[in-house]
């Protein structure tokens, strides 16, 4: 479960993770009935329709505002969305 | 406080004025926004300046559009330009989105008067409206009670007379199971009629808007003017939408209709008897009553549990304080987002997305994810059998009436067991329709649910309309 956290970007104390790993348990026990099937010629449906590509022509259409949308920014720096640092000090 | 039907009549002969239809409808709120929890944010500026312009409109001999001066009740997961939208999480407190979803254009357009933004259970997970970060909502007819969820405040809204119409989303159930706890009519339309653009994502190949009102009439209006083509939704059905209105009175005489014994099995005796009388009243409208069993339905919680979860993990990886909402200002980017995350997102979120990382996890996709997809299938193809035998389906839409506030939160499992009959629908991506019939424990409602194959909204509205008549 710690690991699956971390996968989730999400930090669990302690009471969390005994929680979870209790609550997680149960749904997936619940879900055991599927693994006594016989799935194998069953075809996997991921959405409801067959999905197809929808395409458009290339024109230029309105789109969203840009000072609309970097002004809801947490932080913003020359009209772009600012984060802290992601790469490290040159060696 | 009139139906939609009326009011729309009303303000487009210019016998009442969108305003004063506005200012009762404020008052409703006024009166009992404090006790229940319904709004989240009220617009009365906006909502003023939408029912003075309809009322110019109408004394220029303009047509304002079928839903003239009603006032509309938006779940807070909808998009409308400048309004707070939450998701009742508080990852997206303060953000204001920069454009409207689809639907609120065309409400707009059909001469609707938005309101304000209503509860839910957060990002749309739960049936109590219990997980919301401000609060839960009450039910307006008992509020010691749920008002069910996850779309809780859209249903209070118009069980409290607040407004007459209001939209909801239905990933699993949640506009048909609150519909149920308060006594009104909840559409979940086939997947694709309404388009979701703005519509802040759960799950979705299985989300999708639709009604809440308080009579059959009014659902058809308002799904009529949402529904249709929309080239912002790639999962957007291309098909004109359906003439709805116009068939809410052809009844179901020579319909063959349903009983399914796994939409009823397990469900509380007074539910189980309201469901019996539906029956009834079903076959003295001319309608043939066919005893099914589809046990596939039972699989369909399992597969929800994994799928819903799975998609909602992925989904909302996009809330990482980058572009909108909450930052917590934390080390380097990574740090930055987990803070961010642990601290926005409330507990029933936490264990959702958890479930849907750890079924999409490496070494477990096959097992839960990959197997819920096949379970999915043999869903889908268990509704196509049911329907060679039925035009449409019956059964409850949930176990019980409203339950009490605290009765279902310290177990997630016993709390995911009130969508069991709701979720086969949006598994198949078929339509399905609640309908208050009778009543049940501490004299609450019982709803019983309508399913039908794609695209079959009208034969729905048109069999709800009985059961509206039947239920006097």
């Amino acid at each position: 479960v710690a690991h699956v956290a971390k996968l989730a970007r999400l930090t669990l104390s302690e009471a969390e993770l005994d929680l979870f790993t209790e609550q997680l348990g149960q749904v997936l026990e619940h879900a055991s009935d599927m693994n006594a099937l016989d799935l194998d010629d069953v075809v996997a449906t991921a959405h409801p329709f067959g999905l197809v590509n929808v395409l458009r022509d290339d024109d230029v259409r309105p789109c969203l505002d840009h000072d609309k949308v970097i002004a809801m920014a947490p932080d913003a720096q020359d009209g772009r969305f600012a984060v802290p640092r992601i790469l490290g000090e040159a060696p | 406080v009139n139906s939609a039907e009326q009011i729309a009549r009303d303000v487009q002969s210019g016998s009442m004025s969108a305003t004063s239809v506005l200012e009762m409808s404020l008052d409703a709120i006024r009166a009992r926004n404090a006790e229940l929890n319904v709004f989240l944010y009220v617009d009365e500026e906006g909502a003023f300046e939408a029912a003075t312009k309809i009322d110019a409109r109408v004394a220029h001999g303009e047509n304002v559009g079928p839903l003239a001066g009603v006032p509309v009740a938006l779940k807070d997961n909808l998009c409308q330009d400048g309004i707070p939208t939450t998701c009742s999480s508080k990852i997206l407190e303060g953000w204001r989105p920069p454009y409207n979803a689809t639907v609120v254009d065309r409400l707009l357009a059909a001469g609707a008067v938005p309101v304000g933004k209503t509860n839910l259970d957060e990002f749309a997970m739960g049936s109590s409206t219990e997980n919301s970060a401000f609060g839960p909502t009450r039910n307006p007819l008992n509020p010691s009670r749920v008002p069910g969820g996850s779309s809780g405040g859209s249903a209070a809204a118009v069980a409290a007379d607040m407004t007459p119409l209001a939209l909801g989303s239905d990933t699993g159930g949640s506009i048909r199971q609150p519909a149920a706890l308060c006594g009104l009519i909840g559409m979940k339309p086939s997947y694709g009629l309404v388009s979701r653009y703005g519509l802040i994502a759960f799950a979705s190949s299985l989300d999708q808007i639709g009604p809440l009102t308080k009579s059959v009439t009014d659902a058809a209006m308002l799904l009529e003017a949402i529904a249709g083509h929309d080239a912002m939704d790639s999962t957007s059905l291309p098909e004109p939408p359906p003439s709805l209105v116009a068939h809410v009175n052809d009844g179901v005489a020579g319909k063959r209709i349903g009983l399914v014994r796994e939409l009823v099995d397990g469900a509380d005796e007074d539910v189980v008897a309201s469901v019996e009388r539906a029956v009834e009243a079903l076959k003295e409208s001319g309608a043939t009553i066919v005893e099914l069993s589809v046990p596939e339905f039972r699989l369909g919680l399992s597969a929800y549990y994994l799928i819903a979860p799975a998609e909602a993990s992925s989904n909302l990886a996009r809330f990482d304080g980058v572009r909108y909402g909450l930052r917590v200002a934390e080390g380097d980017v990574t740090a930055m987002m987990e803070a961010t995350r642990t601290a926005g997102f409330g507990e029933e979120v936490k264990r959702r997305i958890m479930l849907g990382t750890y079924a999409l996890s490496a070494g477990y996709y096959d097992a839960y994810y990959g197997q819920a997809l096949k379970v999915r299938t043999l869903t889908i193809d268990a509704f196509a059998r049911a329907y060679q035998q039925a035009d449409l389906l019956l059964g409850a839409t949930t176990p019980s009436v409203a339950f009490e506030f605290g009765s279902k939160t310290s177990n997630p499992m016993a709390m995911y067991l009130s969508d069991v009959f709701t979720i086969p629908s949006n598994l198949a991506g078929e339509p399905a329709i609640s309908v208050p019939f009778g009543t049940g424990e501490a004299g609450l409602p019982t709803g019983v649910q309508l399913l039908g194959p794609g695209r079959s909204e009208a034969q729905l509205l048109a069999a709800a309309r009985v059961l509206e008549i039947a239920n006097g």
